[in-house]
């Protein structure tokens, strides 16, 4: 078996001393995650450039490339994109339960 | 038609946003990504504001049966919504049937082609009870649930006889509801007499066929999985979205009163309501009914009159429920699991963190590779 994959390392054949550039290897993710972390690194007006890909279908991981404006940390703007996207699933998590015991939807019975 | 749910009857003016719309042609689709970003629109802030979102949200849940439900989420971008529906589908836990040990068949159905068929049955369990099989444990009272599975067919000898009337059988057919649990361990307590114990949803699917002497015999355990394994862990039947349609009439060209009917009948029922002077209006609230089917862009007189478009960021969701989950919880469970991955990888992530801090110059686990270098 050897050492178990880690579920996040830094691939060291793209990458800036200064981690402003690099490529994330997420082992066991696909689009689900890449695409909404994706989408909110792009929202960071620090990063220059972001892009993910799913290398091969039968590797189980996806590659995260962040490039950042002002040599800042490319890691630090990962870490804040993850947390940011929490608060977005708490605030939808927290619109549909508030909507749901409002109770203003259509009851219907359907036959199974 | 009166549909009784409680929605209001126009639609906010921010749907007219031009930006927020895709054009939908004749053979094509325009627009399709949004371009909301930073960087993208000069003196804009388009950058990541919980506040902003907070506002612009909502989340409406529409209709809901026993089975499924629909329930709008606006103010979102694609890849979010897109996030949900694929956890929805592969990745929220379920029971299902993984292990057969036949003891005994002699029924026309292949041991494998029955067992596919049994592993394919959805089964009551709350998936929280258990725990996950590890792949080379011994299997617990913890995470396997144990049915039997034990028919045999005769023929009923009371029943009255009528010449010329055909046998009447007994377990003709081997149905889902012949599963029958056996508690393990603790599994009791865990289903105490008189609450729901483990069984398949639907008592009545058909597994198998059987003639007078033939005997199905079998050991079967189920296990927590997900989707992305095996469809059978699927808490769904279906979980999709699409987009509201919105019909825009050009005021500057409109329909010719006679051809106003016609030009209704382009339109899923109830969508374009025509007055008795042939004018033509749209009803807000039906304008989610629409099927888009494109109809009045194939004809040459309705060139221009009308414009077909979709709110980029207005996703109505179908989400059916064939499994433990009520309809109406399999989306809050789609956002726990998505948390729980976001967790994991910000965890690892600083834990990556701490690591380059505390060797600079080094990155990663080897640690071996200088930075900087060719």
């Amino acid at each position: 078996m050897g050492e178990p994959t880690p579920k996040i390392k830094i691939l060291q054949g793209a990458l800036a001393s200064d981690l402003s550039a690099a490529t994330y290897q997420i082992h066991d993710e696909s689009h689900t995650l890449g695409n909404a972390l994706r989408w909110m690194l792009m929202k960071n007006p620090k990063v220059e450039f972001c892009g993910y890909s799913v290398p091969h279908p039968s590797e189980n991981h996806i590659h995260m490339r962040i490039q950042m404006y002002d040599n800042l940390s490319s890691l630090d703007a990962l870490l804040k994109a993850l947390s940011d996207l929490d608060d977005l699933c708490v605030t939808i998590d927290e619109a549909y339960q508030k909507n749901l015991q409002e109770a203003r939807y259509e009851r219907w019975n359907e036959e199974s | 038609m009166a549909s009784s749910s409680a929605s209001s009857s126009k639609l906010p003016q921010s749907v007219y946003n031009p930006r927020r719309h895709v054009g939908v042609h004749a053979e094509r689709v325009t627009d399709v990504s949004s371009t909301e970003y930073p960087g993208h629109y000069p003196d804009e802030d388009h950058s990541w504001d919980l506040a902003k979102f907070k506002q612009n949200l909502k989340v409406e849940v529409k209709r809901l049966s026993q089975r499924s439900v629909e329930f709008d989420l606006v103010g979102v971008d694609a890849s979010i919504a897109n996030a949900f529906r694929r956890i929805m589908i592969a990745e929220i836990p379920t029971i299902a049937i993984e292990h057969v040990y036949v003891w005994n068949n002699t029924s026309v159905i292949q041991d494998e082609v029955l067992s596919h068929r049994i592993g394919l049955v959805p089964l009551n369990v709350p998936p929280a009870l258990f725990k996950y099989r590890n792949p080379n444990g011994v299997p617990t009272d913890q995470d396997t649930i144990v049915f039997k599975l034990n028919v045999t067919c005769e023929v009923e000898k009371n029943a009255p006889k009528e010449k010329g009337a055909p046998r009447k059988l007994i377990h003709e057919e081997v149905l889902s509801g012949d599963l029958l649990w056996v508690p393990q361990g603790e599994q009791q307590s865990v289903f105490p007499a008189g609450s729901p114990f483990p069984a398949p949803t639907n008592k009545n699917i058909v597994l198998a066929k059987l003639r007078p002497g033939q005997e199905i015999d079998m050991d079967l355990h189920a296990i927590k999985g997900v989707g992305k394994e095996h469809a059978k862990w699927s808490p769904v039947a279906t979980a999709s979205y699409r987009l509201h349609p919105l019909i825009l009439l050009n005021p500057s060209k409109p329909v010719p009163t006679h051809l106003a009917p016609k030009f209704a009948r382009c339109f899923s029922p109830g969508v374009v309501q025509v007055d008795k002077d042939g004018q033509i209006s749209i009803d807000e609230r039906n304008m989610r009914k629409e099927s888009m089917s494109r109809e009045v862009l194939r004809h040459k007189e309705f060139e221009g009159c009308v414009d077909l478009r979709r709110i980029r960021d207005w996703f109505i969701f179908t989400v059916e429920s064939e499994g433990p989950y009520e309809p109406q919880d399999l989306f809050p469970q789609s956002i726990r699991v998505m948390r729980e991955k976001i967790a994991l990888i910000r965890r690892e992530a600083e834990a990556l963190m701490a690591d380059s801090d505390a060797a600079p110059g080094s990155v990663g686990p080897d640690g071996d590779i200088e930075m900087g270098g060719v």
